[in-house]
């Protein structure tokens, strides 16, 4: 239950922190907020390396190397596109 | 070895930077930077996490992330910009599909799971199998691989009802029987039929909402697996993730005065207008030429364009560009009136309109740049409709009702680009295209401005 507790006040402190600093992201920038929040999601990949590398079982191995794929997917491409995509904001001077 | 505390520092470090990420990303000076430090706490916490004991060989590993970093490289240099709904979609898939397994995985692996644990497997598999099917059924319909206009069938609304029960149902039966695996996959199963019905019946302009929306459940998706594996980075991120899309659902909703239960589950544009279309706009319509609209924006002081997604089908940024640049150098003031919804994904428009190099501080917020209507000498309207419909302010009874628009009937003149006078998304007529202050240019997006910068020069 302490454990529970511990990671639910993390839980709610963070959703706090996010409410406050997304609302101040301006629209020009929702898309790459988009694409960028979406790469951090794709953290889900360090619960997929662990699956992936405990070997516990030809099954945890294989779930654990799709979820490897899939994550990886997300923060590769995520990252790489938002930054694309920012580029084309900066200034030409 | 290295101690679980040295990890649990580091993926404190990573939390940080993905925080100051996002600060960075509250200005277009600052958001480059912001997202290479998102990118580098994503490099900490993958590389602390390789150095954890439990992992005893790599091989699995390794492969999975070259091919993963392979496909999302590709994706992420290869797409389009109009295209950027359906990758950031399909992105948003990804990541619920990896909560699914992870969770799954995690639960073949615990002896003995206790009871956070196993309600956090559930939410993970519930959410992220939902996340999962409902960004595939979505990007399936931005790229057009299926009908992107509703897909309705009787008895819908009581499936995806009933649907939703049996994953409460199953839910509670993974939390009480953790060892049993086979409820979590039925679930994980329900949930990914919930997932295609609920985003089928959904039209092409209402996805910016289910975008929003599928990007906050892949957020609270690595949350949900954060409890299950008691990891706070993944806790944090998720959560920080599912706030922004719950705040850009919310902003979405707004611009189209909607609620989110009446955009997944009521739609939009059922109804047909009841006056035909040649009624409503009979003898009212005055349409114009490249050449008339070349002679009247000669020595304008002010112009408003007004993009919509039919500027986008058309691929018009770059010529719009041109226009814009041409009567900058004939000393007018332009600027873009940008409604939120304008594209296909919260943004959009700014991304596509920046990719023709035009400066973003000439796109304006529709609450900033509405009081400027009346100051202005010509608005063009390219490819909007609904947006533009003052239908919204006046009929209390239209479908769009208090929906907030950019008034650009206020502006001396109105000229509106378009293929033809039909409907847009919300399935009515638009009274701005018979106002007397109105000329409707009937063409091609594209090749209506290229037209008009050629008049524009030859004056």
């Amino acid at each position: 239950m302490d454990t529970f507790v511990a990671a639910l006040t993390i839980f709610v402190l963070a959703i706090y922190v996010g409410f406050e600093i997304i609302t101040k992201v301006p629209p020009t920038l929702h898309t790459p907020l988009m694409s960028g929040s979406n790469a951090i999601s794709g953290i889900t990949l360090i619960g997929a390396i662990l699956s992936a590398g405990v070997k516990m079982n030809w099954l945890t191995t294989t779930l654990g190397f799709i979820a490897v794929v899939f994550a990886m997917i997300n923060v590769v491409g995520g990252f790489f596109v938002t930054h694309r995509m920012l580029e084309m904001f900066k200034r030409k001077d | 070895m290295i101690s679980q505390s040295f990890i649990n520092l580091a993926y404190l470090a990573a939390s940080i930077l993905f925080i100051q990420g996002l600060i960075g990303l509250c200005h277009p000076r600052t958001a480059v930077r912001g997202n290479l430090l998102g990118a580098l706490g994503m490099l900490i916490a993958i590389v602390v996490t390789m150095l954890d004991q439990k992992i005893i060989s790599y091989d699995v590993i390794i492969a999975g992330m070259i091919v993963g970093s392979i496909i999302g490289w590709i994706l992420a240099v290869k797409i389009q910009m109009t295209a950027m709904p359906q990758l950031v979609a399909l992105f948003n898939g990804f990541g619920g599909g990896a909560s699914i397994l992870v969770a799954g995985a995690a639960l073949i692996e615990e002896p003995s799971p206790d009871l956070q644990m196993t309600i956090a497997t559930a939410l993970s598999g519930f959410i992220g199998a939902i996340t999962f099917w409902g960004s595939l059924i979505a990007f399936a319909k931005l790229q057009e691989l299926i009908k992107g206009a509703p897909i309705r069938f009787p008895g819908m609304q009581t499936l995806n009802a009933l649907l939703a029960i049996a994953c409460i149902v199953l839910c509670a039966l993974v939390a009480v029987y953790p060892d049993q695996m086979i409820y979590y996959w039925l679930l994980s199963l329900l949930a990914s039929i919930l997932g295609v019905t609920a985003v089928i019946p959904i039209g092409g302009a209402d996805m910016p909402v289910v975008i929003s929306f599928l990007n906050a459940c892949s957020g609270l998706a690595a949350a949900a697996t954060g409890f299950v594996l008691n990891n706070n980075v993944l806790i944090i991120s998720g959560s920080l993730v599912g706030a922004s899309g719950v705040i850009l659902s919310v902003i979405m909703c707004k611009a189209m005065n909607r609620s989110i239960l009446n955009v997944f589950f009521v739609g939009m544009g059922d109804s047909a207008p009841a006056l035909g279309r040649d009624e409503f706009y009979e003898g009212k319509v005055k349409a114009t030429s490249a050449e008339e609209i070349a002679m009247l924006m000669d020595g304008v002081r002010r112009v408003v364009i007004v993009p919509g997604y039919g500027l986008a089908v058309a691929q018009a940024q770059h010529a719009v560009r041109d226009l814009t640049n041409l009567l900058e150098a004939h000393g007018a003031e332009v600027e873009f009136a940008i409604h939120p919804v304008a594209g296909r994904m919260p943004g959009h428009m700014n991304v596509l309109l920046a990719e023709a190099d035009i400066p973003y501080d000439k796109l304006k917020e529709m609450d900033e740049i509405n009081p400027s209507f009346a100051n202005t000498d010509i608005t063009l309207v390219i490819g909007a409709n609904d947006v533009v419909n003052p239908l919204a302010r006046t009929d209390p009874n239209s479908p769009i009702a208090g929906m907030p628009i950019l008034d650009v009937d206020k502006s001396k003149t109105v000229i509106v680009v378009k293929r033809s006078l039909s409907p847009g998304f919300a399935g009515l007529h638009n009274p701005l295209f018979k106002l007397d202050n109105t000329l409707m240019y009937f063409a091609d997006g594209k090749k209506a401005i290229l037209d008009l910068v050629a008049a524009y020069k030859e004056l």
